[in-house]
């Protein structure tokens, strides 16, 4: 057995690579940005290159849709721990430097804060970053005005922005609202599952577990389409020598969005083929006959079959139908999958090749309420709302799980999380959680809510996005944002914002960090 | 087969059920000896294989060090009381306040129904260079990593620095300074009873050792004399997460008021240098005044005189004279 230190730990398991950054940003005197140029250094450490840079002029360039923008990074590599991705790599530090900017900015003009994101947002086929190949990138879709129209109503932000950064005794109150985004889904995947003989729907899930419950909720969509109670679906998953289907991994928000699709194409492949073999059996075309409450019936009545008498056709029928011929166009894992499966029942197999138009990304209106106290610097998150664009909802727990556990991360980044190395010899001195301070369960919001606008993305069958990575940004940069509401805008020039950082900065009356030194 | 040496060393482990077996093997073991408590402090140091003991001293079968009694006037708690059961014990929490609130503030409550008071005041410095094992002054070197032009020490003193700029992270030791406890020790030459207040030393004193104790010597009971035994508290430690983490300041204050002015009161606070800091000169300076907001901003003031600030502590400078207006006050500035 190989046992290692926490020191050891911290090389292995990495961290985020930390974004320094200048942004100069002009604004309409409504609050639109006009001009946006914008620079950032990525600490990379000592290995491969993080695409954390890269992914925080894209995240920008589609989040607050600026009629121009300039984008340089430049990536260094030092003498520190790795780094690697972290959720919302790259997009949660642009979401963090820019959403303080715009804060000040809406202070400045005399705008909303909600009016001013409103303003920059981005809607339906909204564009983004340069072009490529000649081509103008854009997403499928955008409703983030309706999350943050939805969001304030339900956060009352109109009720709440009056009288904060008022002090009372020690006490000042702020509020502050974000927007964040991220990347929120693939294609191209494949489903596989066997109707059996019993009347069960066996489907086979090659996706991961991690915690989401993305594994069995997105074959949800095998039992809507197909009429049959869940209690009558069995999953196997867990393991590729399970005879499982190509899968997307479980990582970039992809998930929801990718295997939702394929689940569509496979239950599509098996109401194709069970219209067809009750067209062989029963007379007319295939089109006569819909697929519901576990049956295969002519449509408008008439004579039909069970699914558990279907299963036991496809065998007899053999071919396709019973997983013995196989599509061209599915990955050579699934081929290797559903060879082991044929003549079980009918073997439903096939790929997403849906169309697709666009990048998809998932959007989330951030709003947090905080109360900081001036003699301590100590300060902490009275109320919390994360309010997401992420499609058609499948699963309403887990989907709130997912905006405000990944919110929770975020707020981490605001409030404390940190890595700490030393300047002069690189090394970490942060080896323990008591060091690197993720967030206790006493330092997430006393209160926490979320919300879905349900809007159907239209470049997807299901219509639903991934949630993942999106809200993260957004739970930072909410916090930080109520935290300069509050206390000022010369107060911090980076996250995580410690009660140190806040009494230095009130004690001298300007920014007491060097905005160039992290890390410490 | 290759055998991976990459486990806690391995150490000869003394589990003995009395006090004076405890020091006869501390006697017999001399320096080689590691005493555990709780076993908060030691297992971090093992695990990190920076400190290899020899022999451990596990206190954990000691039965008379558990456990809190009246003794004289006032309280006695052996030294392995968990911080649990002095935080949930009925005649502290009535008489004694200040203790359990300070004792609930530290760590989490995992790290408390385990972690003694004898360990919690007792505990060695935190400091990221030292328990790193880097080479500095604390750990028989020649150099603070802390306390040079890029080192980090954001955590670190603002006092008292002598070549280690090191601070005390336990919060119960200024709630029993303030409450004028005594420290029992058992030493080869007998029982010694310590004011709190001088059962820590300095880098000054000694650079490798937080306490007065020596090789042999054993912390056996803290007491706590009926003196302020429902005095007026304050205590309030400032941190940067809500749970689970040492203070970058706490105050602690037990008062005694009479005709509307401080009679008398003890008044210390820890975070700020190696060994929690008494501040008499506050103490003096606001006995017979009002608790108002003048003699809180005075006691504030004076409480700073002399802090020299490293490159990233500047902030305890203002954090500690807000705390110790607030613990003059009595509460967080009114509107």
């Amino acid at each position: 057995m190989m046992r290692i230190s926490r020191e050891e730990e911290n090389y292995i398991g990495r961290g985020r690579p930390s974004l320094h950054g200048r942004m100069k940003v002009g604004f309409s005197k409504e609050g639109r940005i006009t001009a946006l140029d914008m620079y950032v250094i990525c600490d990379n450490g000592p290995y491969d290159m993080v695409g954390d840079a890269f992914s925080s002029g894209r995240i920008v360039s589609v989040l607050y849709q600026p009629q121009t923008m300039r984008w340089r990074s430049v990536t260094v590599l030092t003498n520190t721990p790795p780094r690697s991705a972290q959720s919302s790599p790259g997009g949660m530090q642009g979401i963090a430097i820019m959403e303080p900017i715009l804060a000040k900015a809406a202070r400045k003009l005399g705008v909303d804060q909600v009016a001013l994101r409103r303003v920059n947002c981005p809607e339906g086929k909204a564009p983004f970053g340069p072009l490529v190949g000649g081509k103008q990138q854009y997403a499928t879709s955008a409703f983030i005005k309706e999350a943050l129209d939805r969001g304030a109503e339900q956060f009352k932000w109109n009720e709440r922005k009056v009288g904060t950064g008022k002090r009372n005794g020690s006490k000042v109150r702020g509020v502050g609202v974000s927007i964040s985004c991220y990347s929120g889904g693939t294609t191209g995947f494949d489903g596989l599952f066997i109707i059996k003989p019993d009347g069960r729907v066996y489907i086979q899930s090659g996706v991961g577990n991690l915690g989401t419950e993305s594994w069995t909720d997105v074959h949800r969509v095998v039992a809507e389409l197909l009429g049959v109670p869940w209690e009558k679906c069995d999953i196997t998953w867990g393991n590729t020598s399970k005879n499982l289907p190509w899968t997307c991994p479980s990582g970039g928000s992809q998930t929801t969005h990718a295997m939702t699709r394929a689940a569509h194409a496979v239950a599509s492949d098996a109401i194709l083929k069970l219209q067809q073999i009750a067209a062989k059996d029963m007379g007319g075309k295939p089109e006569d006959y819909v697929v519901a409450n576990e049956r295969v019936s002519r449509k408008g009545g008439g004579p039909g079959m069970t699914l558990a008498h279907a299963a036991q056709r496809a065998i007899q029928l053999g071919g396709a139908y019973d997983g013995h011929e196989l599509p061209a166009d599915i990955n050579k894992f699934t081929v290797t999958s559903a060879t082991a499966l044929a003549g079980q029942g009918l073997l439903a197999v096939a790929k997403d090749k849906y169309p697709h138009d666009g990048n998809t990304f998932s959007f989330v209106a951030t709003f947090a309420e905080i109360e900081a106290d001036v003699e301590t610097g100590q300060y902490h998150i009275l109320d919390f709302l994360a309010y997401a664009d992420v499609g058609t909802v499948l699963h309403p727990k887990a989907l709130g799980g997912q905006i405000l556990g990944r919110s929770t991360l975020g707020i981490g980044h605001a409030i404390g999380q940190k890595w700490v190395y030393d300047q002069q010899y690189g090394l970490a001195v942060s080896r323990r959680f008591h060091h690197t301070k993720p967030p206790t369960i006493l330092d997430i919001p006393d209160k926490m809510a979320w919300g879905a606008v349900e809007i159907p993305d239209p470049e997807t069958p299901i219509g639903s996005r991934g949630i993942g990575e999106p809200p993260v940004g957004g739970g930072c940069a909410a916090i930080l944002n109520a935290l300069s509401d509050a206390l000022g805008d010369e107060i911090f020039r980076r996250a995580p914002v410690t009660s140190d950082v806040i009494l230095a900065s009130l004690e001298a009356g300007r920014p007491a960090q060097d905005p160039l030194r992290s890390n410490i | 087969m290759a055998v991976i040496h990459d486990v806690i060393p391995a150490f000869e482990l003394f589990q003995p059920t009395s006090v004076d077996d405890a020091l006869a093997l501390q006697a017999r073991h001399g320096a080689k000896a590691w005493v555990l408590a709780g076993g908060l402090d030691s297992f971090d140091w093992f695990k990190d294989r920076i400190k290899r003991p020899e022999v451990v001293i596990d206190l954990s079968q000691v039965k008379e060090l558990r456990g809190v009694r009246t003794a004289g006037d006032g309280i006695e708690i052996g030294a392995m009381t968990t911080l649990t059961e002095v935080v949930r014990h009925p005649m502290i929490r009535e008489k004694y306040g200040i203790l359990p609130n300070a004792a609930e503030a530290a760590a989490s409550p995992q790290i408390r129904n385990q972690g003694t008071i004898g360990g919690n005041v007792s505990q060695d410095a935190r400091c990221w260079y030292y328990r790193g094992g880097w080479p500095c002054y604390r750990a028989g070197g020649n150099i603070c990593y802390a306390d040079t032009p890029t080192g980090l020490n954001r955590e670190h003193a603002i006092f008292d620095a002598d070549r280690c700029v090191a601070v005390n992270p336990s919060d119960t030791a200024p709630a029993l300074i303030a409450l004028d406890a005594k420290m029992v020790v058992r030493t080869p030459k007998g029982e010694r009873v310590v004011d709190a207040e001088n059962y820590f030393i300095g880098p000054g004193t000694d650079i490798t050792k937080m306490t007065i104790l020596h090789p042999g010597d054993l912390l056996t009971a803290i007491r706590i004399p009926s003196t302020w035994a429902g005095a007026q508290f304050y205590f309030e430690k400032v941190r940067d997460r809500a749970v689970w983490d040492f203070a970058l300041v706490n105050v602690a204050a037990a008062m005694v008021m009479s005709g509307g002015a401080i009679q008398r009161i003890r008044l210390a606070v820890n975070g700020v240098a190696a060994h929690p800091v008494r501040l008499s000169a506050v103490e003096a300076a606001v006995v017979g005044k009002p608790r108002s907001e003048e003699t809180a901003e005075m006691a504030g003031q004076l409480a700073i005189r002399g802090a020299q600030p490293l490159q990233y502590n500047g902030y305890k400078v203002p954090l500690l004279r807000n705390l110790v207006k607030r613990a003059i006050r009595g509460t967080a500035a009114q509107a």
